[in-house]
């Protein structure tokens, strides 16, 4: 009875231990099967874009060019030779603070514009027309009037960033805070929660799913606007090495910051995805 | 004179100016905790009817009073069940009544007091052990009882319940009757009940309200229900008092006041 009684556990023991490293196997393999397309499909593009390039007559190096130019540029992204001779992690660092300087304000500003245009019949038709004719101004041609009115590059800079990512907010706010469901409101109405109950606990994480699709078109926005701001005002940052890079003929540098600006595009779209998920509680 | 509980005296209510109205003179005396059930073909206003009482609609003329006082808003008194149980996603179903029971008892009751409340609530209508699930974790019928436990939370005057179980399918729809059934002897609650469901109306009401059709539609008949409490489903498939009761209101809407877009 005893020795029945002490086996049984041994006897369960064993295959959970046997179990751990098949699971994560067939976990391997999941994710491999799920990432063979993607990577056949680069295997293709890098292929068909090493045999198109691969002539003395191209104008575009090939991806065996690219490496062989760029190694260091690849390997080493924080090295700084001091000045603007630095390794693109550097450069890309100065971007995303202008970015998340510029992204934060919009994001602040954008909000709350958004409530009081989404909850204030007035305002609405006060500051909406106008909203409306100005987002489609593009984020450069707000440049030079920053220039003139900041008479400094830094802050023109993170103005054109805010400018940008400032209206998918606004009107996302605005849009989610006037589309709160009328069921919600009935029952705010029903157990009498008004003002400021109502708006932290009814209105603001009903429109948050709204606000934060907003704020996910803005980020994406002023990460597109900052490397042409940056062409433009220089200093450090990736917009201005990809501009040096072609001043000094480097495509090779270019198409490496190229690939950078896009993961890390990508990067900040998910960021900010997992920011939504995680504040509205997985219900965006 | 005796105040009544719940009065409906000559409600009307029109959408526009011009537009005829949709209720017509309108008038319900209802006794406290009594069961009473509104039902009549989909567009004659019954919804509309609730929420008039709920407070969630202003009627044109006519007035509601509840215990001699006019109902001129919406309020924890009257709690309401939706049809689409209206539950706050981003809430767990634990959330979702305590939201109800802060606002309601905030200054009459402690921290403590309210949490046992809550929890109270959600084992009456035995979800308790689901209480810190999402409302999208759980079913159609568990979420309906979720918002009946905000309802009966509020511990209100009148429970108005707007076709609570109309979204359901019958095995679920069947078990949640009886659960209302069990509550509503239990607490004594007065409840107004929008159904479209002969059986459901004759199994849980005192009364049965019918209404004619809209535009203009108001109270056609009023049948009582004199069947003996506890209702067993299964003892009254065959008794011949539920069938009578059951035919009465049939009569009524296929016979007399049928579906207009159905005769069409």
């Amino acid at each position: 009875m005893s020795d029945l009684a002490q086996a049984a556990p041994l006897g369960l023991r064993l295959p959970r231990v046997a179990l751990r490293p098949a699971a994560l196997g067939a976990m391997l393999r999941r994710a491999i099967v799920r990432a063979l397309p993607l990577i056949i499909m680069l295997v293709l593009i890098l292929g068909a874009w090493q045999i198109a390039a691969d002539r003395p007559t191209a104008s575009l190096p090939a991806p065996s060019k690219i490496w062989a130019d760029s190694k260091d540029l690849i390997i080493h992204p924080f090295y700084d030779h001091g000045g603007l001779d630095k390794g693109l992690g550097l450069h890309l660092f100065a971007s995303l603070q202008r970015v998340a300087l510029g992204f934060l304000l919009s994001a602040i500003a954008g909000i709350a514009l958004g409530l009081l245009v989404g909850t204030s019949e007035i305002a609405m038709r006060g500051l909406d027309p106008i909203f409306q004719v100005l987002r489609t101004v593009p984020p450069l041609a707000w440049l030079p009037l920053s220039l003139a009115a900041f008479r400094d590059a830094q802050p023109s800079a993170i103005f054109v960033i805010f400018i940008t990512a400032i209206w998918p907010v606004i009107i996302n706010t605005a849009v989610g805070v006037r589309n709160v469901p009328s069921d919600y409101r009935n029952v705010a109405r029903v157990i009498r929660l008004r003002g400021i109950g109502y708006f932290w606990k009814i209105l603001l994480p009903s429109a948050a799913p709204f606000i934060f699709t907003g704020l996910r078109i803005g980020i994406g926005l002023s990460w597109l606007a900052i490397v042409a701001a940056e062409m433009l005002v220089g200093g450090v940052g990736i917009g201005f090495f990809i501009w040096d890079a072609w001043n000094s003929s480097n495509i090779s540098d270019i198409i490496v910051a190229l690939i950078y600006v896009g993961l890390v595009g990508y990067v900040l779209d998910r960021l900010v995805m997992l920011a939504g998920r995680i504040v509205t509680r997985g219900t965006a | 004179m005796s105040i009544r509980h719940l009065s409906i005296s000559d409600v009307s209510i029109r959408f526009a100016p011009n537009a005829p109205d949709v209720l017509q003179k309108v008038r319900l005396e209802i006794a406290q905790g009594e069961y009473v059930a509104i039902i009549g073909h989909s567009g004659c206003g019954k919804s509309t009817l609730l929420n008039i009482v709920a407070g969630l609609l202003k009627c044109t003329t006519g007035g509601v009073l509840l215990d001699g006082t006019e109902v001129d808003e919406p309020g924890p008194d009257r709690a309401v069940v939706f049809q689409n149980h209206s539950l706050l996603p981003w809430l767990t179903c634990r959330e979702n009544v305590r939201l109800a029971v802060d606002q309601v008892f905030g200054r009459k009751k402690s921290r403590a007091e309210r949490a046992a409340w809550v929890d109270e609530n959600l084992d009456l209508v035995r979800m308790l052990p689901h209480a810190e699930k999402k409302p999208g974790e759980i079913s159609g019928g568990m979420k309906q009882r979720i918002g009946i436990a905000r309802a009966l939370a509020m511990q209100p005057k009148v429970l108005l319940l707007d076709e609570p179980f109309g979204a359901l399918d019958a095995l679920t729809r069947a078990h949640l009757q009886d659960q209302v059934t069990e509550i509503h002897a239990r607490l004594g609650t007065t409840v107004l009940m929008i159904t479209h469901d002969v059986d459901e109306a004759v199994l849980l009401s005192d009364r049965i309200v019918m209404m004619t059709n809209g535009p203009e539609a108001t109270i056609g008949e009023i049948l009582h229900v004199d069947l003996p409490r506890p209702r067993d489903r299964l003892a009254f498939a065959q008794d011949p008092r539920f069938l009578a009761a059951r035919a009465g209101v049939m009569e009524f809407l296929y016979a007399r006041h049928r579906n207009p877009a159905e005769a069409a």
